[in-house]
């Protein structure tokens, strides 16, 4: 009896506590909740393959700006250095502390990287009307990166340092922070959890 | 409305990775292929192990220096709270309580949030178990927002490298308190909010 319901009706499981709902059918920007403990449990897709690919290859763009680009400069009695995101991540890449550089490139670099290629690679795919070779460990990994990736948290970072420093010394935006500004504003819309929705789209899985 | 069934009690279970609904005997998802588990493995143990781990490494990570500045041959380092506290004397009280919110009071909040719902599911309490789930939820979306710290100490790091005039080093606290971030995570990831709801069923979890 389980094994028809699984096949037949679209069912949905909430992740926070386990209840069963029959799959609402949702308008883009609309949200269902779950009655028992309130968490989302479903929201109409906002962006199409089509346009999740567009904003991919934005992405992918924008990240190669941010990352050649210096964040920020700063200039003092006549000195005057800047900084890129590597060149940040390198500070923090000293004897001991090593390891958190790595946690640092991981979240503001490797993973939002990981990120868009992943993502142009199933999207490029999917666009064609064919499931990626490695489809299904690409939409795993994607899954597992999307919490590392904190971009937000970097913009907010840089927000503080540049005001940390405006008191001693000129500080000066560069071109990689419009570009980061924008990247975070790409990755919160490509990373989110649209692109689940190609597991439907290409019917993968499906007997 | 009467309340929705449970997934167990249909012979459900929900694939962690890619949210497709897949039968209780199986154990690898058919559409994405990762193992299936209907509870997280050894959530309580795990989560206990990580959050005693960043506790522990919460105290040098306040105690140890996070950062050494040196200003025309003055040298000094500063510690996360003396760090908030030289904001606040310099009129900047805004970035003071945000980084005093980024750096000791969310990391307090998941400390707390997660000792609380630890120790409720474990004597099955049935109290405010609504109120539990978005407690777990909300220590979900503010977890990371403590790296702030970690990323201002990495930027200004690589600004200030002027050597005769001034320089900034990052100190070994820096690490703990970016591994106290990581584990936190970890930690709030491998709880299973679905336990505080298994309170409500009489049979085995």
């Amino acid at each position: 009896m389980a094994e028809a319901e699984a096949s037949r009706a679209p069912l949905v499981i909430c992740e926070h506590c386990d209840s069963v709902y029959q799959r609402p059918v949702l308008a883009r920007k609309q949200t269902a909740h779950c009655q028992r403990c309130g968490a989302l449990l479903a929201r109409g897709r906002r962006l199409s393959t089509d346009q999740l690919l567009a904003l991919t290859m934005a992405a992918a763009i924008v990240f190669l700006f941010a990352n050649t680009f210096p964040i920020m400069g700063i200039s003092m009695q006549g000195l005057s250095n800047e900084a890129t995101l590597w060149q940040t991540v390198e500070a923090l890449a000293q004897g001991r502390i090593t390891l958190i550089a790595l946690v640092t490139g991981l979240s503001i670099i490797f993973a939002p990287a990981l990120q868009i290629i992943l993502l142009a690679w199933v999207l490029v795919h999917a666009r064609a009307g064919r499931v990626a070779p490695g489809f299904r460990a690409c939409m795993r990994a994607l899954e597992h990166l999307r919490p590392w990736s904190m971009l937000e948290v970097c913009l907010l970072g840089i927000l503080v340092a540049i005001i940390k420093l405006a008191g001693m010394l000129e500080v000066h935006p560069g071109i990689g922070l419009w570009a980061m500004s924008m990247l975070t504003v790409l990755i919160i819309l490509i990373g989110g959890r649209d692109v689940r929705g190609l597991w439907d789209e290409l019917g993968v899985g499906r007997p | 409305m009467s309340a929705p069934p449970y997934a167990g009690e249909l012979g459900l279970q929900l694939c962690h990775t890619c949210d497709k609904v897949c039968l209780l005997d199986t154990h690898e998802c058919p559409r994405c292929w990762s193992v299936l588990h209907p509870r997280k493995p050894n959530s309580l143990v795990r989560t206990w192990a990580l959050l005693i781990g960043a506790l522990i490494l919460y105290l040098p990570a306040n105690l140890l220096p996070v950062m050494y500045t040196d200003m025309l041959g003055n040298g000094s380092e500063s510690t996360i709270l003396s760090g908030v506290i030289e904001f606040w004397r310099g009129g900047s009280w805004d970035i003071a309580v945000l980084i005093f919110i980024a750096s000791v009071v969310v990391p307090c909040i998941k400390f707390f949030v997660l000792g609380l719902l630890l120790v409720t599911v474990q004597r099955r309490s049935r109290w405010a178990m609504p109120e539990r789930s978005r407690l777990y939820r909300f220590i979900e979306i503010i977890g990371y927002w403590s790296m702030l710290d970690v990323l201002v100490v990495a930027l200004v790091a690589a600004l200030v490298q002027f050597r005769a005039l001034s320089t900034i080093e990052p100190r070994l606290g820096i690490l703990f308190f970016g591994l106290v971030v990581v584990l936190t995570m970890m930690a709030a990831m491998s709880f299973d909010p679905r336990l505080i709801w298994d309170a409500e069923k009489n049979d085995v979890r």
